[in-house]
C-alpha cells in the first residue's frame, strides 16, 4: 500500500491556429490533426516506495503542479501512466475546490465526500477537523470570507483527517502562517513514522531537506535531477543562477555525499579547512571551541569587487550561521588577475555534537543571483564531538546558568 | 459498470450536493423555498389573464373556467424541467471548473447532480400543481400514471441534450450562447402557450418535427381531457432522445480527459 510508480509521463496541451480549428478537426472525417503539441512535461520516470517521502522542486514553470495533477488524475497524461496503491489524499492549490457560498462546515463535509469518506465519518470527525484547523466560528460563515490562510488550514485538516495511504501536498502549505505550518509539519511527520507515503511540491529548503528521503527536480518539463534531498537542493540552488554563463558540476565525495560546484569561474576556492588556536589543522572540533575556518581564493581574471561568503550546514543541510565579507565590510575591491587573499574566519564552535559542513560562495554583493563567480556546496566536512561539556540536546551550544530558588 | 459503481461511491457526495445547492439557492432569501412556487405561479398568473380574459382565448372541446390554465400548467411546468435539465447541464463543467481542476473524481457526477435538482423542483411544484387538480376537481384519472413514462422521455431528451451541450460548450463557448438564444424560440415554436389547434394544417404538421410538441402535447392531454397518450406518435422524440443520449456518452467519452485543460 502506499507507491506510486510514473513511467514514460507525458503531456501536452494542444494549439489550435484559429479558433476555428479545432471545430474543423472535430468534423472531418479524415482524421486529420489541425493541431500543434505544446509539451509541458516529457518522459518522467520514477517510483516512490511505501513509506517514502519525496520532495519535488524547481522554478516556476518547470511542471511541478502539472505533474502533481497527472499524478492526482485531475488531468490526463499525453502519454505514459501513473499507477497508485493505497488512499491517497490530494491537497493542489488551496482551498480544495471549496465552493466560495457554503459555509466551512458544508465545504468540509464536501470536501471530505469527495475524498471518498463517507457523511457520517466526517460528522463523526467534524470536532477533530475544527480542533486543528483552529479557525473559531468561522467554520459556520461562507467560505467567500476567509483569508486565504484560513481556506488552507481548513482544506490541509480535512485532508489528513484521516490517515491517507499517500498525501499529496502542493505549495499550498507555505500559505499558512509559522504556527500553523509547525503544526502541519508535525502531523506530516506523525504520518510518515506511521507509514504514509508523502509526495510534495515545495520551494522551502528546509522542508525538503528535512522531510524527504529523496527529491526530485524539474526543469523545462523533465526530470533533470533525482537523488538525496541535499545534493539536489544545492543543485538547485546553483541552477538558480544559472541565467549566467555558468557550468554546474556535481562531484561524489568519498563518503557518498554529492558536492555540487557552480558559477562562472572569475575566482574560486583554492583551499579551505580548519586550524586550532595553535594553527594547528583540525579534523574533529570540541563543543565551544576557539577555531579559524581559512579559505583561500584565487582570481582568474580583474574583478571589480569580490565578497566571499560561507554557511554552515548541519547534517540536514540547513544553514544553521552564515554570513559573508560584504556584510562584515571587508569586500575586497579592484583585484587584479593571479591575486590570491586568504581569509582568517574566526569563531567559536558552538555547536552540537554532529557533522556538519561549510558552503562557500564567491560573489560581486550580498546575494549570489548577480554573479556567481562560484558556489561550492560540502566545501569543507568536518565533525564536533562533546569531550568535556555535559550532555545536551540540539546544534547550537548555548550554555545557560540556571538559579533556582525556592519561593 | 465500473462507472456505475464509482457513481454509486459517491453517492454521498451527489446526494450532499443536491442538498446543499437546494439550501443555498434560498439560503439568502427570506421567503426560501416559496420562490421555486411563485416564479411559475406568476408566470402562469400573467398567461392565463392575458390569454383568456385580454385575448379571450378558450380551449376548443374544454368547458371547464380551468381549462386553459390547466394546459397552461401542464405546458410550463414540463417545459420549466426539460429547460432547466438541458441549460444547467450545458453549464455543468464550466460551472464546475474549479473542482474539476483541483479534484479527481468522476465527473458524470456533476450532469447528475443537475438532474437531481431539476427533479426535485419539477417534484416540488407538480405536487402542489396535483393538489391544486384534486382541489378543483379536475383530476384526470387513471390516465394520470401515464405521466411517468411520459417524464421519464422527457428526462431521456434532456439529458441527452444537455450532455451533448455541456461537454461542447468546454471547447466552443459559443454553443453556451446560441443555445441561450435558441430556447427561448424553442418555447414559442412548441403548443404551451397556445393550443396547436389555432394554428392551420400546414403549421401543425411542421411543428410535429419539433420532439418537444408530441410530448408536451401527450402530457397536456392527459392532464386537462384524461385521454392516454398515443404512443406512436411518441416513437419519433424517443428515439431522438436516444440517439443524444448515444452521442452525448460518445463525446463524453472520448474528450473527457482533455476537458479539464480547458477549463
Amino acid at each position: 500500500m502506499g507507491t506510486i510508480s510514473v513511467s514514460n509521463l507525458g503531456k501536452a496541451y494542444k494549439q489550435y491556429p484559429t479558433r476555428w480549428s479545432r471545430l474543423v478537426e472535430w468534423l472531418d472525417p479524415r482524421d486529420r490533426s489541425r493541431h500543434q503539441l505544446k509539451w509541458v512535461l516529457q518522459d518522467i520516470n520514477f517510483t516512490v516506495n511505501a513509506g517514502e517521502a519525496v520532495g519535488i522542486i524547481g522554478i516556476n514553470g518547470a511542471g511541478k503542479s502539472t505533474l502533481l495533477k497527472l499524478i492526482t488524475g485531475t488531468t490526463h497524461p499525453t502519454n505514459g501512466s501513473v499507477h497508485m496503491t493505497g488512499r491517497v489524499a490530494a491537497m493542489l492549490e488551496l482551498g480544495m475546490g471549496f465552493h466560495p457560498d457554503f459555509t466551512g462546515r458544508q465545504n468540509a463535509l464536501m470536501a471530505g465526500q469527495l475524498l471518498g469518506i463517507t457523511g457520517e465519518e466526517i460528522t463523526r470527525l467534524m470536532p477533530e477537523i475544527e480542533a486543528f484547523a483552529e479557525i473559531g466560528d468561522y467554520i459556520d460563515q461562507p467560505v467567500r470570507v476567509y483569508s486565504s490562510g484560513m481556506q488552507m488550514r481548513l482544506a490541509f485538516s480535512v485532508a489528513t483527517a484521516i490517515r491517507p495511504d499517500i498525501l499529496i501536498v502542493d505549495e499550498a502549505l507555505s500559505v499558512g502562517d509559522a504556527y500553523f505550518q509547525h503544526k502541519s509539519f508535525d502531523r506530516i511527520r506523525e504520518f510518515r513514522k506511521q507509514g504514509t507515503t508523502l509526495l510534495i511540491v515545495s520551494h522551502d529548503k528546509q522542508a525538503i531537506t528535512s522531510i524527504c528521503d529523496r527529491a526530485i527536480l524539474l526543469a523545462e518539463g523533465k526530470l533533470a535531477f533525482e537523488g538525496e534531498p541535499e545534493a539536489v537542493m544545492d543543485y538547485y540552488n546553483a541552477m538558480l543562477a544559472g541565467h549566467q554563463n555558468q557550468e554546474i558540476k556535481q562531484k561524489v565525495l568519498e563518503d557518498g555525499k554529492i558536492q555540487t560546484i557552480s558559477g562562472t569561474g572569475e575566482a574560486t576556492v583554492i583551499d579551505i579547512y580548519l586550524l586550532d588556536k595553535q594553527g594547528k589543522r583540525l579534523e574533529v572540533v570540541d563543543v565551544g571551541q576557539n577555531i579559524t575556518l581559512r579559505i583561500e581564493v584565487k582570481a582568474h581574471v580583474d574583478i571589480d569587487r569580490l565578497v566571499l561568503g560561507y554557511g554552515i550546514k548541519d547534517r540536514l543541510g540547513q544553514v544553521i550561521y552564515g554570513t559573508n565579507t560584504h556584510l562584515k565590510e571587508h569586500a575586497i575591491t579592484q583585484i587584479s588577475v593571479g591575486a590570491k587573499f586568504r581569509f582568517d574566519i574566526v569563531f567559536p564552535a558552538n555547536f552540537g555534537p554532529g557533522t556538519y559542513s561549510v558552503q562557500t560562495a564567491l560573489t560581486s554583493n550580498d546575494s549570489h543571483l548577480v554573479d556567481n563567480y562560484e558556489w561550492r556546496d560540502l566545501a569543507l566536512i568536518f565533525n564536533v564531538v562533546n569531550i568535556n561539556k555535559p550532555h545536551f540536546a540540539g546544534c547550537a551550544w548555548i550554555d545557560p546558568i540556571i538559579e533556582v530558588q525556592k519561593i | 459498470m465500473h462507472l456505475i459503481r464509482s457513481l454509486w461511491t459517491y453517492r454521498g457526495f451527489i446526494l450532499g450536493s443536491v442538498k446543499r445547492e437546494f439550501q443555498n439557492k434560498y439560503q439568502n432569501s427570506m421567503l426560501g423555498a416559496l420562490w421555486n412556487v411563485l416564479n411559475p405561479l406568476a408566470m402562469i398568473v400573467v398567461y392565463t389573464v392575458i390569454f383568456t380574459q385580454v385575448m379571450r382565448a378558450k380551449l376548443p372541446g374544454v368547458d371547464s373556467s380551468f381549462g386553459y390554465s390547466i394546459y397552461l400548467c401542464a405546458g410550463v411546468l414540463t417545459w420549466g424541467l426539460f429547460a432547466e435539465i438541458t441549460t444547467r447541464s450545458q453549464n455543468s463543467f464550466l460551472d464546475n471548473a474549479n473542482l474539476l481542476k483541483k479534484i479527481n473524481f468522476p465527473r458524470l457526477c456533476l450532469p447528475i447532480i443537475v438532474i437531481f435538482n431539476a427533479l426535485l423542483n419539477f417534484a416540488i411544484i407538480f405536487g402542489l400543481f396535483t393538489v391544486f387538480l384534486v382541489v378543483s376537481g379536475s383530476f384526470p384519472g387513471w390516465a394520470y400514471i401515464s405521466l411517468i413514462p411520459l417524464l421519464a422521455l422527457i428526462i431521456i431528451f434532456a439529458v441527452g441534450l444537455g450532455m451533448v451541450l455541456g461537454v461542447l460548450n468546454v471547447f466552443f463557448r459559443d454553443i453556451g450562447q446560441a443555445f441561450g438564444i435558441f430556447i427561448s424560440f424553442w418555447f414559442w415554436l412548441t403548443p404551451i402557450v397556445y393550443p396547436i389547434n389555432i394554428l392551420p394544417k400546414v403549421g401543425q404538421d411542421l411543428i410535429m418535427y419539433n420532439p418537444l410538441a408530441p410530448l408536451l402535447g401527450a402530457v397536456q392531454n392527459v392532464l386537462v381531457q384524461g385521454l392516454w397518450p398515443n404512443w406512436m406518435n411518441l416513437i419519433y422524440p424517443t428515439l431522438l432522445g436516444l440517439i443524444l443520449c448515444m452521442l452525448g456518452w460518445r463525446l463524453f467519452k472520448k474528450h473527457s480527459g482533455e476537458m479539464v485543460d480547458e477549463l
